[in-house]
């Protein structure tokens, strides 16, 4: 008896509507916020992601009142990311509703912020998301969806991340991101192996049997999708029967 | 109506708008006046963050005795570090609780039998070691959603309601006359975390 991997899918958000599209392109409505959240909830998702993707900042207003629909009437666990720059943009957002804050470019651009926002708020609502691609023999910290290098060694940098206070490492590995062909589960491993805080792994599932694979091979505690799931190509409970079937502890 | 103790830290909108949810004609205030306190019919101690924290904050608010005089009286639910607050002393930052139940609070440890992750982070089994009204319609070995790096060790097992394990087994429910305490979020467990605070509202002591 143990605590059970967590599934969480991943909803992004586009001037404060929830919208699916292929690589960040051709966004399509998908429908209101708290009937996803709570089709995802039956389902029985362990917790939510909401990433927003508002380009522009006149408009990141709208992602508060999602959060707060959400969080009336949906009662597990909700990480909201993007656009993260301050310890006010978190503490609005856990004033929204939100349980955890997901920061990924801040934390380059001031490191400083998580140890602060972690004093602040506590380990267990900061969330780190660290965006890596592989480098010759290495892995590196790569920003803007995978474009720009800081030249940051990833293992390194999610060990100082913990070390800094953050509660829970979301691990994206942009070579796989979109590809569907599984988690960089060496990645995770190589990150799950240094860091005492739970990973969750996220970038590339495209089966079930992937999954299966993040917790196994990668050692990841949670695993992340966003696709496979919104485009009903399976539906959550489907993953954690699988998981369950694999010998895989999940709530079900 | 309920007070739901605000000392500034962490996310207590989710356990007032669980409240609402379940029951939109109890009233529930989130409160950090002393007054509201004193004057409601039952209160919920949730807590987030850390325990020297904490002390600090219910103290500049000048909410520590009423929050302890509270404990003594009425249906009282503590939620997390509102668990572990009851107790006498704690490892984190070696400080001492409200001394209400024996026992010390504690740092998960790694070990070398059972690889754990610190938090315990997730939904894990909650199995009942005692019959209480709380459990009202929820069974044994069902999942709830923790989130916490320190737990409870309480002296006094007829105290102790449920366990959990990770890496080792730990208290994650105790109860004591009108106290009850959880190390879970059931503001943040689903369905059955909405029952237990279902049972909360209509707890009679």
């Amino acid at each position: 008896m143990s605590v059970a991997k967590r599934i969480i899918p991943c909803l992004d958000v586009n001037d404060g509507r929830v919208v699916k599209g292929v690589n960040f392109v051709e966004l399509k409505d998908a429908g209101d916020p708290v009937e996803i959240a709570k089709k995802y909830n039956e389902e029985g998702a362990d917790e939510l992601t909401f990433l927003d993707i508002t380009a522009s900042s006149d408009n990141r207003g709208l992602l508060f009142d999602i959060v707060e629909k959400v969080a009336k009437q949906i009662f597990i666990p909700l990480t909201v990311g993007g656009g993260v720059r301050s310890c006010e943009d978190i503490r609005n957002l856990l004033n929204a509703g939100a349980d955890k804050v997901g920061i990924n470019t801040s934390a380059i651009l001031n490191p400083d912020l998580i140890a602060e926002s972690t004093s602040r708020f506590g380990s267990q609502a900061i969330v780190v998301a660290i965006d890596a691609k592989k480098v010759d023999d290495h892995w590196e910290v790569f920003t803007h969806g995978g474009r720009n290098t800081t030249g940051i060694n990833a293992v390194s940098w999610a060990k100082k991340m913990a070390k800094l206070g953050a509660g829970e490492l979301l691990i994206t590995s942009m070579d796989r991101d979109g590809t569907k062909k599984g988690f960089d589960n060496e990645l995770m491993k190589l990150i799950s192996d240094v860091v005492e805080v739970p990973i969750i792994a996220s970038g590339g599932v495209g089966i079930l049997q992937h999954f299966v694979d993040g917790v196994i091979d990668g050692e990841a505690d949670a695993v992340l999708a966003a696709s496979i799931f919104h485009y009903g190509e399976f539906t959550i409970q489907e993953a954690k029967q699988y998981m369950a079937k694999n010998n895989i502890e999940v709530r079900l | 109506m309920i007070a739901i103790i605000d000392y500034g830290i962490g996310n207590l909108r989710s356990v007032h708008n669980a409240v609402s949810f379940i029951s939109p004609k109890t009233k529930s205030i989130v409160t950090s006046d002393p007054d509201v306190v004193d004057n409601a019919d039952r209160v919920i101690f949730p807590g987030q963050g850390a325990m020297p924290d904490c002390i600090l904050q219910l103290e500049k608010r000048g909410l520590k005795e009423s929050v302890i005089e509270a404990a003594k009286q009425k249906p009282f639910l503590g939620i997390c570090l509102g668990l572990q607050m009851l107790f006498e002393k704690s490892e984190e930052g070696n400080v001492s609780g409200f001394g209400l139940l024996p026992g010390t609070v504690k740092r998960f440890q790694l070990n070398k039998n059972e690889r754990i992750k610190i938090p315990h982070m997730g939904w894990n089994k909650v199995h009942l070691s005692n019959p209480h009204p709380m459990w009202n319609k929820i069974d044994s070995d069902s999942r709830f959603y923790f989130v916490h790096s320190f737990y409870a060790e309480v002296t006094n097992k007829s105290l102790e309601m449920a366990t959990s394990s990770h890496g080792e087994k730990f208290t994650c429910a105790i109860a004591k006359d009108n106290i009850f305490a959880v190390q879970f979020h059931p503001e943040k467990s689903s369905e059955l975390g909405l029952q237990l605070l279902k049972n909360f509202i209509s707890w009679n002591i």
